[in-house]
């Protein structure tokens, strides 16, 4: 008979290896599914995994979009990661994300055309960190003060922030000069507003670097500083945490704060870079595949770093199976969403033993 | 601007209709919860469930079939999620994030060749002359079978509850699952079947989506619907009755602001989107705000149960 037996503590071995396992083992059921779907699996993770980083063809092009497309990723999964310790469930990240870009973007659409840099893009971040935290402190404040559920509340906020960007861009931001196209102003063409790529060749733009400087923060705080250790003590043992004086109250405000101004700043970096414009389609999932990342990471910033990249790649490998392969875009998501089954599953592992056999007698 | 279009016989008639996918998922979600299990992944049971049956229905042209196979597909899903979490203890809100992320890509790829079909339809139930009757015949007698099924439900759900040994044992796993344990039922085994019950429901109510009320398949056609489903199980502060009229209350807000469009309020068609939404937030606040009925709450709820622990 098999059984578990909890671990005393959990194995700091297993801990590092279920991400590795999780990912070995969604390549092979990944393979099997793309077998189903007629391709060839090893050619089709071949293209994924490989073909992006090492193809002479592909690389130049691809190797630069590692770094846009994990920006965000990383920048939004440091931030739930902190929430996400302490029991806090910010599941709205890509409503905060869009609220983020709104507010900054209409920062820098007041300003048209005027030119000063110096100004207007500090301006912008400010503005775009602040919507997306004042965003999330709709849950914050209604869970502390209502004690209303935050997850139910920051996931349907999606849902409106979705509906307010579809406004944003077919009314008050709309380019006066689009011929009524929806949409807005390119902010990359206009130079006070643009984020631009700061070491040419390498997609490193404004928002790489902020999620940098979040990886370290994020580490010096959750090792070194009493907010990282009380958010992981009202996670474990809520009881004892209230013992030890933490207030959950003002540790939800402060985590929520932190994951919906980041989401906001995810946002501004994204439409003033590589999306360029607010246009009605402009969210792609950011904020929900950023869950996923901050899970592979184990919610610790180093292991969220590795996350992003490696799910950036799988965006940008994705990308290229759909071209070369025709591999449909949805088996992507679904390979995704697996990534996290299969690290929930095989997390069994860093927290409990297996026993083969019967029970011993006490 | 033009208010007289809006006909209260037909809204209400339309609300029920509107309410329905929503009020299975919420009433499958509530015996999961009863059963102390917090599934979130009804969004990705939902959609998938709305996928499934939409393939099967026009592939074999019977919407029955298509029906049978929603259920299946919800409640194999949701079985993931309930080896997930009951034999493997992994994070319930975790899991059920991952279920619905996991849901969403499935049904995209399932769906793709599926776009821009009609899928076979379904008829009313024929009442006879009942449904003649001057406004009660419209909003009592003119619908579909699952309709009437979602209502005969509710109150199967309620007398299970209440007054079978079955919906005791139920709600003894979710209030106290040592204590459940220690007196011999299988904790695990009835908390996978709540699991399995509430992706059938779940998966149900995704294809009266797909098949019945647009009926068409769009990716991420559900829209937030399960997440509402799980926000009415709050609002319903875990009974069957409220559960109806949440579903109810949430179909006839988003039944009233396709109307007011239609009849060209004065008000941007986003803003109107937006406000069921809203209004379910709003609701959420009312019903957490007061702690008593907080307490209705199984006392379980999400928590891992392990026996040796």
């Amino acid at each position: 008979m098999i059984r578990l037996e909890r671990r005393p503590t959990p194995s700091r071995l297993w801990a590092a290896a279920t991400p590795i396992l999780a990912v070995v083992l969604t390549m092979i059921a990944g393979g099997i599914l793309f077998a189903i779907l007629g391709k060839d699996p090893l050619e089709a993770i071949r293209t994924i995994f490989w073909d992006p980083l090492f193809n002479e063809q592909f690389a130049s092009y691809s190797r630069p979009q590692l770094l846009v497309k994990a920006g965000p990723l990383i920048l939004i999964a440091i931030g739930l990661s902190l929430g996400f310790r302490a029991g806090v469930w910010n599941i709205g990240a890509e409503g905060q994300y869009i609220i983020g870009a709104i507010c900054g973007a209409a920062v820098g659409l007041a300003f048209y055309p005027m030119e000063a840099r110096w100004m207007i893009f500090p301006l912008m971040v400010i503005a775009g960190g602040l919507g997306g935290l004042l965003w999330a402190m709709i849950p914050a404040i209604l869970r502390t003060r209502f004690n209303t559920n935050e997850i139910l509340v920051s996931l349907l906020l999606v849902y409106v922030a979705e509906q307010l960007l579809a406004s944003m861009a077919l009314g008050a931001l709309r380019n006066p000069e689009g011929g009524g196209f929806p949409g807005s102003r390119n902010l990359q063409q206009y130079p006070s507003a643009a984020n631009v790529e700061l070491i040419s060749g390498t997609g490193m733009h404004w928002g790489v670097a902020a999620a940098f400087i979040a990886v370290i923060v994020a580490y010096v705080l959750l090792t070194r500083h009493t907010l990282g250790f009380q958010a992981r003590l009202l996670g474990q043992s809520p009881r004892a945490a209230r013992f030890a004086g933490v207030s959950p109250n003002r540790l939800v405000l402060i985590c929520m704060a932190i994951s919906g101004g980041l989401a906001g700043l995810a946002g501004l970096f994204e439409v003033t870079g590589p999306a360029g414009q607010i246009s009605i389609d402009f969210n792609s999932g950011y904020g929900f595949t950023a869950i996923i990342v901050a899970f592979l990471g184990r919610l610790h910033p180093i292991g969220i770093l590795l996350a992003g990249l490696l799910m950036a790649l799988t965006y940008i490998g994705g990308e290229l199976a759909q071209f070369m392969l025709g591999l449909p875009s949805a088996a992507i998501q679904l390979f995704q969403g697996m990534l996290l089954f299969f690290l929930l599953a095989v997390d069994v592992l860093s927290n409990f033993r297996i026993r083969i056999g019967r029970r011993e007698v006490a | 601007m033009d208010f007289s279009a809006i006909n209260p016989t037909v809204l209400i008639a339309s609300l029920m209709v509107a309410s329905t996918p929503i009020l299975l998922a919420a009433l499958g979600e509530l015996i999961v919860e009863k059963a102390g299990v917090l599934n979130l992944g009804v969004e990705g049971m939902m959609i998938t469930g709305a996928v499934c049956g939409f393939a099967v229905a026009v592939e074999s042209g019977s919407p029955w079939l298509g029906f049978l196979a929603a259920m299946a597909g919800g409640a194999v899903l949701a079985l993931l999620f309930g080896v997930l979490t009951q034999l493997l203890l992994s994070n319930q809100v975790a899991t059920g994030l991952a279920l619905t992320l996991f849901g969403l890509g499935l049904s995209a790829l399932i769906g793709q060749g599926y776009i821009g079909i009609k899928p076979p339809p379904v008829g009313d139930v024929n009442f006879g002359p009942l449904a003649d009757i001057p406004v009660l015949g419209r909003i009592l007698f003119r619908h579909d079978i699952i309709v009437y099924f979602s209502l005969a439900m509710v109150a199967g759900t309620w007398w299970w509850l209440k007054s079978t040994r079955a919906g005791l044992i139920l709600r003894a796993v979710g209030e106290s699952h040592e204590a459940a344990h220690a007196l011999g039922y299988n904790v695990i085994g009835i908390r996978l079947a709540a699991i399995a019950f509430g992706g059938a429901m779940a998966g149900l109510g995704g294809a009266y989506l797909s098949l019945i009320r647009v009926p068409q398949w769009t990716e991420g056609m559900t829209a937030g619907a399960g997440w509402i489903a799980l926000a009415i199980v709050v609002f319903a502060s875990w009974r069957a009755g409220r559960v109806l009229l949440g579903a109810y209350l949430f179909g006839g807000v988003t039944v009233l602001q396709l109307n007011l469009q239609a009849a060209g309020l004065a008000v941007p068609v986003e803003y109107l989107s937006m406000s069921p939404y809203l209004i379910t937030i709003l609701v959420l606040v009312i019903m957490s705000s007061d702690r008593r009925k907080a307490l209705g709450a199984p006392a379980s709820l999400g928590r891992v149960f392990h026996a040796s622990s």
